[in-house]
Order: C-alpha cells, then sequence, then structure tokens
C-alpha cells in the first residue's frame, strides 16, 4: 500500500512450513489503523496459519511480524502475553469455554488483572454484551447457545478487552445467510465503534464485500492479488475472479 | 512446548537412538525417548509454574470437588466391597490353619499397606485420568486452550497446574475415606459368619496396624495422584489429531496412569522396605 501512514501490523518475508509441507513461503503485507483487510485463499492456503503466527500461536520459520511496533518473534513470554492483551482473536468456532455461563466466559480474560473491581469487570460484562445485542444470555452455559449466539458471545469476548487489532477466522462459516449477513454487520460496527483494525479470513463473498476496505489473495503461500473489493471481483485473472462467482 | 524446540528435541532423540539401519524396534525405542523426554520437560514446567504466582487458587478448589468429592461414591462403595470380599475370600484359609481372630488385622494391614491405595488409584486413574485426557484433549481440539493463549492468559497455569495439585491431593485423602470403608465392609464380612463386636474387631485392627503401615501408603498416594494428573493433562494438553484425538488421550491417560501407579508402587514398596 503505497503512501501510507506507519502500519500497525507489519509482515515482512513470512514462511512457514510443517515438515516437507512450506504454506506460507514469502508473505508480505502492510496494514493501516483502522483497516478492514480480508484474506481470501482456498482451504489449506495459510490464511488461519497466518494470523495464528501474527498473535504467536504458531512460530514462524523466518520473516518479520511487527505488530503495533513489536517484532512478534523476538518478545519474551511476558511481553507476549502484554501484547496479545491489545490484540483480539475470534475463533472459527468462538472457542467458548464450555464449563463456564456466558459471563463468566467473558469476564475469564481480566483475571489476573488486580486493578479492576468485580464491578467494574461486570460493568463490561453487560456493556459488551449489549453491544452483541445478547444482554439476555449472561447466565447461559455455551451448550445452550446457537452457532450466531456463540460468535456473538466470541467476538464480545474478544471485544471486552478493546483491543487495537481484531483477527476474525471465519467468522460466518457455518452460519445461514441472514446470520451470517448480522454478524458482517456487526464486525463492520465494531470496526466503526472502536476504530479497531481487522483481519477477516473468509470464504464467504458477501462478509467480505459488506466489512472489507482492501482484500489479499493468498495463493502458494504468497500475496498473490491484492486491491479492493471492486477491484478485484471485476478481475480479468480467471482464478481470482472464480472467488466471487 | 514452542514448536521450534518441540523440533529441536525430536532433531536430538533421532541424532542418538536412529542409526542407518532403522527398523520398527528404533522407530518404537525413538518414539518412546519422545514421549519420555516431553513428558519429564512437561512435569518440569507444573513445578516451575506452580510456585509462580498468580495462583489460581478458586479453579483449583473447584477441580479437587471434582476430583474428590465426585469420586467419593465411586471409591466408597469399591472400598466396601473390597473389604468384604478380602475376608470373605480369606477366612477359609485362616480357618484351616485355626487363626480366625488373625482376619481383622490381617485384612487391615492388606488393606492399608498395599490393597487400599492401589485398587483406589487405579479406580481413580479410570475415572479422573480419562477425564482429564478427554477433557483437555477436547479443549485443545476446540481451540479453547488457544482461546486463553491469545487473552494473554497463561493456560497450562490453569488448567493443568490445578488439575495435578487437585489429583496429587485428593487421591490421598481418597484413599483414606476408602480404606476406613473397606475396613467396615471387613467387618461386616467378618459378621457373615461369626458375631465379632465392632470394638473388638477395631481393636484388633489397630494392634496391629503401626504408622509404619499407614504413613508409606499415604505418602505413595500423592505420588500416585500426581502421576494420573500430570499423564492426564499431558495427553490431553498435547493431543492434536481432532476428535480421534480426545478417544486416544482419555484411552492412553488410563493406560499408561496404571501402568505408573505399578511402577511407583513398586519403587515404594523397595524405599519403605529399606526403613522396615
Amino acid at each position: 500500500m503505497e503512501g501510507m501512514e506507519t502500519p500497525v501490523v507489519e509482515i515482512e518475508h513470512l514462511k512457514m512450513s510443517f515438515g516437507e509441507n512450506a504454506v506460507l513461503k514469502d508473505v508480505n503485507i502492510k496494514i493501516a489503523k483502522g483497516e478492514n483487510l480480508i484474506v481470501f485463499g482456498k482451504s489449506g492456503s495459510g490464511k488461519s496459519v497466518l494470523i495464528k503466527c501474527m498473535v504467536g500461536l504458531l512460530s514462524p520459520d523466518s520473516g518479520k511480524i511487527v505488530i503495533l511496533g513489536h517484532n512478534m518473534i523476538d518478545l519474551k513470554n511476558d511481553e507476549l502475553n502484554a501484547l496479545r492483551k491489545k490484540i483480539g482473536f475470534l475463533f472459527q468456532s468462538a472457542a467458548l469455554y464450555d464449563s463456564m455461563t456466558v459471563g463468566e466466559n467473558l469476564a475469564f480474560p481480566f483475571r489476573d488483572l488486580k486493578d479492576q473491581s468485580k464491578e467494574e469487570t461486570a460493568e463490561l460484562v453487560k456493556e459488551v454484551l449489549i453491544n452483541v445485542g445478547l444482554e439476555e444470555a449472561i447466565d447461559k452455559m455455551p451448550s445452550e447457545l446457537s452457532g450466531g449466539m456463540r460468535k456473538r458471545v466470541g467476538l464480545a469476548r474478544t471485544l471486552i478487552l478493546k483491543p487495537d487489532i481484531i483477527l476474525y477466522d471465519e467468522p460466518t462459516t457455518g452460519l445461514d445467510p441472514i446470520t451470517s449477513k448480522e454478524i458482517s454487520q456487526l464486525i463492520l460496527d465494531v470496526q466503526k465503534k472502536y476504530n479497531t483494525t481487522s483481519v477477516i479470513i473468509t470464504h464467504d463473498v458477501e462478509c467480505a464485500r459488506i466489512t472489507g476496505n482492501r482484500m489479499i489473495i493468498i495463493k502458494d503461500g504468497v500475496a498473490f492479488a491484492e486491491g479492493t473489493f471492486q477491484e478485484l471481483s471485476t478481475s480479468k485473472d480467471e482464478w481470482i475472479h472464480s472467488f466471487f462467482e | 512446548m514452542a514448536l521450534g524446540l518441540r523440533l529441536k528435541l525430536k532433531e536430538a532423540i533421532d541424532k542418538v537412538v536412529v542409526k542407518p539401519s532403522e527398523n520398527l524396534y528404533t522407530e518404537a525405542l525413538r518414539d518412546f525417548f519422545y514421549e519420555t523426554s516431553r513428558l519429564t520437560l512437561f512435569a518440569v514446567r507444573f513445578f516451575r509454574e506452580m510456585t509462580r504466582p498468580p495462583f489460581e487458587f478458586k479453579e483449583f478448589l473447584r477441580q479437587s470437588y471434582l476430583v474428590g468429592y465426585k469420586s467419593f461414591p465411586l471409591v466408597g462403595i469399591t472400598g466396601f466391597i473390597m473389604g468384604l470380599v478380602l475376608t470373605i475370600q480369606s477366612r477359609p484359609t485362616l480357618e484351616e490353619f485355626g487363626a480366625e481372630s488373625w482376619l481383622p488385622a490381617m485384612v487391615a494391614i492388606s488393606i492399608i499397606r498395599e490393597i487400599g491405595p492401589v485398587i483406589t488409584a487405579l479406580i481413580f486413574a479410570g475415572k479422573v485420568g480419562s477425564g482429564i485426557g478427554a477433557e483437555l484433549a477436547s479443549m485443545k481440539v476446540t481451540e479453547q486452550i488457544d482461546a486463553m493463549e491469545v487473552s494473554g492468559l497463561n493456560p497450562y497455569k490453569y488448567v493443568v497446574v490445578t488439575r495435578i495439585l487437585s489429583t496429587s491431593l485428593m487421591l490421598p485423602a481418597l484413599v483414606i475415606v476408602a480404606d476406613a470403608i473397606a475396613l467396615y465392609g471387613s467387618y461386616v464380612g467378618v459378621n457373615l459368619k461369626g458375631d465379632v463386636s465392632f470394638q473388638l474387631f477395631f481393636l484388633k485392627v489397630f494392634q496391629k496396624l503401626s504408622f509404619t503401615d499407614i504413613t508409606p501408603a499415604i505418602i505413595k498416594t500423592v505420588f500416585f495422584g500426581f502421576a494420573v494428573g500430570l499423564i492426564g493433562c499431558y495427553k490431553g494438553y498435547v493431543s492434536n489429531n481432532g476428535t480421534e484425538g480426545v478417544g486416544t488421550a482419555a484411552n492412553t491417560s488410563v493406560v499408561i496412569g496404571s501402568l505408573a501407579i505399578f511402577i511407583i508402587d513398586m519403587i515404594a514398596v523397595q524405599i519403605t522396605s529399606l526403613f522396615t
């Protein structure tokens, strides 16, 4: 991206392989503050691996991932955990803790913050649940929630720490078209309200259209194409175009 | 464990164990060393994390309730049957020698020293070890452990340390309860064919029991509990084969946990015999 101010995410020459299988060969991405970047690609192309590297769940073989001015690869455990509090991650399955209620799930990230009272935490839990439209679900167990509700609670848990960056791993997968649209709109609302920077991994064209400012398509371990939704959806390249059919 | 460290560990073991003429045995040997070294590192991490704040006291209490209190009915019933059956089975042999009056003492020593701790630990491995293995593997598969990690929290401390501490402390308590109930079962067994008062039965029991019978037996159950918790947590925490991995983690937690109980028991008996 030419002319970008200091990017909040800067990925350079990222390489990651599992045994002989090189998943990411040379990925270079820059993301500006407040931007919603859509990452497209075939299944197994390394999209989820990319965001797992960004949050330190996987260690890349080589390359540089600079997030909010910190190179993830050089960070010690404590520094990495401190940085992770500024990065939200919405898992594909929402990854709610089965043994806790919705309220406890949301309060969980605050358990080691001594300077925050229980009342303040309860207030925040209530606030984010209202933001995702699920204030009545606070005492429910995850097993009592529908797929769409789980995604909303997962998003609420991501939002509760008020992160600067949110990484979404296929946020609309497994949802019906109406709920998918609601979740996509919610992602956009969250971005506007909290001015977050987002990376959204998705196969859902409608979600990409609603939420994305910019898109990249990963092919053969590199960022094969880059542009706006409009540019890529009208691309002459048959392979790129096939994503939008 | 970081991916880089795992790969280095595997490479190091490959260099030592795998020769050019690699066959099935060397591969099995390599896997054994690899698993053992990873389990050792996992245990070392437990001791390191256990001593560092913050301490997850509330979760530890919750796990102790689940692991200890919820196992109580099973352990109690097993203990009662254990005492009853052992008494019924031993009586004919002692009758042959006219040593029927030794029945309470003999059963008590067998139960307190060996049968109570080992049987209870095996039941515990079956119920709790498999549960921990399956639960953690399921948390891994559904990315709950990753979710804790990306929240900037330490899942090892919350998930693993609390469970291993609970199993290490709850198993001795369960064994004490199981032993007491087994002795009561023995009292019932004695009275199926006789008429011995409650006071006389327990007088006979405590005449022959000493602290050298009770203390080592209870101490070894701390190690049994530690092994069950450690293996269950390890198998669940490193599981990565999807839903199939959940079943495998539960199964191997019980199998390896039970084997560990026998190995620890063998070592404990050798050590105890040095002092008695």
